[in-house]
């Protein structure tokens, strides 16, 4: 293999694929299969062939004439409305197919006739009905670059990513770039780290490339703990090669000859579809020994995390791979003087590997000019929680919260109004409506208490407990905590216990100070990212619903009526009619009125059994 | 009956189960190597064979590995992946990840234990046939609220659509059997 066979290659593969009448595109992501998207593949497929329109990509490379193929792609990002099935050339886009409906699809396809109505994309606001994908509000405005061929082509076959100009970012390193100059582009770029801390990316491989030394190693971490964070999962399940290429370049960069994928346990998919692609990569030549025939070499491994949250922090995850406990530990020395094995290792996110061969080939220049300053190229986000369009969305950097929740994200589900949303899950912290048009970048979202971290956007509407949500994240921290350092072990769990209280109704009203000075003090003596970052959740809430907070420990109420604890009966004076029904039912002689005007409860007496509710004949009493 | 149980096998026969057990083991040792980095995925391994790390089979992989058994019990006990205790045939994991949480996680996963009857801390069924846990994130945020039977993981769940799937599970058993 040497590099004129690849340019061989990507126009005989190219001239294949263009041989397609048509391709049906059907998500193979761990959503839609979730979905039952393999059904709908299987059905497609039997519905082509019957027509005797079926043709393979290997039938097309022989030459075959023309046809129709189906084949499995990654992720769209919508996975709300999966299975998803995309049709090329058209672009139109067919949302929560059943096998059932395979036959419709085929049959308007192949004979041009309309597309399937009823399966087409209608925004639940508006109503207005969408044909192609790229038209839809959700796609519309969102600048794919990262997670361009997420959706769009086969990740198990290579010969897709090829003729899509796919490893001549490696071709152009290793054949026209110094690994000086490799470093200097990717300075150049602006790029920052995609893994939370925005580290740019440039100097940390240019660090590592200056260290000396025979034995270097390029590690990959896949491993993607954060609770409502999946934009590693799709791109190592929707577009493998891209991360191997990424990681390729970088081993050249610095000069590694051995690379790690880590990725967690939760993700079989993602680890099916790296094998895959690893054993084609090195079939072709394009990992392994003497690369495209320049003398480099480059071999990657995957390693499968085993369900722990703290090995997303580097050196925990390197202990890991190591076979050791994955306990991080103090830097310096850092991964890029000191790491796997003790030797010079370059750590860095997927996405951040996803974006490097592009950058290589268009240039740092085209990179720059996405985004804002200081803050360059795209993001991919996670929105999740109650907003009406779920699902995987990338924007440039600076793209304000307003636009990713409520154009892209379609606004607040069944109407609700928007409370707050959390960023950078249990690392992060919560923003509020004020914050709506705050651009999201590193910096900006860094001084608002919070912090992109791996890009999980849950947006909560008026009906979530921000103090609720605070315990659930320190418990979440608090499990997960290694317990090597004290401030972590220790005063997670103690905040845990605070908020705990509050929850339960058993609040202390001096907890608001103490639990203050807590948060303050695990994040200033916590050894690692974990610790440091694990108090945000709890000091945004201290610091944007500090009185939801006091109206738990004082007032021992919930205002979002979740905490069951505090929950309590009012009767509403409206709908009372005054007929006694419920003072009767009462055990405990809590409700007293009038007869014909509306009663009221005594909340000091009141047991909360419900009692009074099931007998109200006119459902004038509410929970909350 | 498909098989004996071990304890009521005579005595010879119950050591060459015993032999068998470490004949497995031998083999994962021997294809993944006796590095210090291949602990994890030997662990790993292990699990996916016995669906538990035995303790007899962690002190013996320590002194195949030439480590000492508290690092070995040290590495299984760290990791969530890893159960000291026999799980049950269908492991479920419910998901817990702040999308699924504020999606209504909690009552699916009341609906289960009550379903398979599990109480209190209890995380598997006496009968060994479900075992029910909690995990962080199962990365299909967009279909919360989410569960994993085995490795297949189920999506936009409801107390209601519980029944329906362990309905079928149980019915798709008895067939096989």
């Amino acid at each position: 293999m040497n590099k004129e066979q690849l340019e061989q290659w990507k126009d005989q593969w190219r001239r294949g694929f263009e041989r397609e009448k048509a391709r049906i595109l059907v998500c193979a992501g761990t959503g839609c299969v979730a979905n039952g998207s393999l059904a709908v593949y299987e059905a497609l497929k039997k519905e082509v062939e019957a027509r005797g329109a079926y043709v393979t990509v290997d039938l097309l490379l022989e030459g075959e004439k023309t046809g129709v193929a189906v084949v499995k792609s990654g992720c769209h990002g919508f996975c709300e409305m999966g299975p998803l099935v995309r049709l090329e050339p058209s672009g139109i886009l067919y949302t929560k197919v059943k096998a059932e409906d395979a036959a419709e699809i085929v049959e308007a396809l192949l004979s041009g006739g309309e597309p399937v109505a009823r399966l087409l994309y209608r925004h639940p606001l508006t109503g207005q009905v969408y044909e192609a994908e790229h038209q839809i509000p959700f796609y519309h405005n969102q600048q794919r670059t990262a997670l361009a061929h997420c959706g769009q082509i086969d990740p198990e076959d290579i010969r897709e990513y090829v003729a899509d100009g796919g490893y001549e970012g490696l071709k152009k390193a290793l054949t026209q770039m110094t690994p000086e100059e490799v470093c200097q582009e990717i300075i150049a770029s602006g790029r920052r780290g995609r893994g939370g801390g925005g580290f740019p990316t440039g100097r940390k491989w240019d660090l590592t490339r200056i260290e000396k030394g025979p034995k270097k190693y390029v590690v990959c971490n896949g491993d993607e703990g954060d609770p409502g964070a999946f934009m590693d999962r799709s791109l190592m399940e929707g577009d493998p090669h891209r991360v191997l290429e990424g990681m390729a370049i970088a081993g050249y960069a610095i000069g590694a000859d051995e690379g790690y994928i880590y990725v967690r346990a939760e993700y079989p998919l993602a680890v099916q579809r790296l094998k895959t692609a690893i054993a084609q990569a090195k079939e072709y030549g394009l990992l392994g020994q003497n690369i495209l025939g320049t003398g480099f070499n480059f071999e990657l491994k995957i390693k499968e995390g085993a369900g722990a949250f703290v090995c997303g922090e580097e050196t925990a995850l390197l202990a890991s791979i190591e076979g050791r406990r994955g306990m991080p530990s103090p830097k310096p020395p850092f991964p890029a003087q000191s790491g796997l094995w003790g030797k010079p290792t370059l750590i860095n996110n997927v996405e951040t590997f996803a974006n490097v061969a592009q950058i290589i080939v268009k240039g740092a220049a085209w990179f720059s000019s996405i985004g804002a300053e200081n803050n360059t190229g795209t993001k991919t986000f996670a929105i999740t929680g109650q907003v009406a369009n779920t699902g995987l969305i990338e924007v440039p950097l600076g793209t304000t919260l307003r636009q990713v929740v409520f154009e892209i994200g379609g606004g607040i589900r069944g109407g609700k109004k928007f409370k707050a949303v959390q960023i950078g899950g249990p690392s992060g912290g919560c923003l509020t409506e004020e914050h709506l048009d705050l651009p999201l970048d590193f910096d900006s979202l860094k001084a608002a208490g919070a912090m992109i971290g791996s890009g999980g956007l849950v947006i909560m509407d008026e009906n979530t407990c921000m103090v609720e949500v605070a315990r659930f994240f320190m418990n979440f921290t608090q499990n997960e905590s290694c317990g090597k350092c004290v401030p972590c072990r220790e005063g997670t769990k103690r905040m845990l216990e605070i908020l705990q209280r509050a929850v339960d109704g058993e609040g202390r009203p001096e907890d608001v100070d103490l639990l203050q000075e807590l948060a303050e003090a695990v994040r200033d003596g916590s050894l690692c990212g974990l610790g440091k970052t694990a108090p945000n959740p709890v000091l945004t809430m201290l610091k944007y619903f500090k009185d939801e907070y006091i109206a738990h420990v004082v007032e021992k109420r919930c205002p979002a009526g979740v905490c069951s604890a505090l929950k309590g009966y009012q009767i509403d004076p409206e709908k009372c009619k005054g007929c006694s029904k419920c003072a009767r039912a009462c055990p405990v002689q809590a409700i007293s009125g009038e007869l014909k005007k509306p009663y009221t409860i005594d909340q000091t007496k009141c047991i909360k059994c419900g009692a009074c509710v099931t007998n109200c004949p006119f459902k004038a009493i509410k929970e909350g | 009956m498909k098989q004996e149980g071990v304890n009521q096998a005579p005595k010879e026969e119950r050591s060459t189960t015993y032999q068998r057990k470490f004949e497995k083991v031998n083999e994962i040792i021997n294809r993944l190597g006796r590095s210090q980095s291949a602990l994890i995925p030997i662990l790993q391994e292990v699990q996916e064979e016995y669906r538990y790390l035995p303790e007899e089979i962690l002190t013996y992989i320590a002194t195949a590995l030439g480590l000492s058994p508290a690092s070995v019990f040290g590495v299984a006990t760290f990791y969530a992946q890893f159960s000291l205790e026999a799980k049950g045939k269908y492991v479920i994991k419910v998901c817990d990840g702040t999308a699924c949480h504020v999606r209504g996680s909690n009552p699916v996963l009341a609906a289960i234990k009550k379903r398979v009857n599990l109480t209190g801390d209890k995380k598997t069924t006496s009968d060994l046939r479900y075992t029910v846990e909690t995990v962080s994130c199962l990365g299909a945020c967009g279909l919360a609220p989410v569960l994993m039977i085995n490795d297949k993981i189920y999506g936009q769940m409801t107390p209601e659509a519980i029944n329906i799937i362990l309905d079928q599970l149980e019915k798709e058993e008895a067939a096989d059997e």
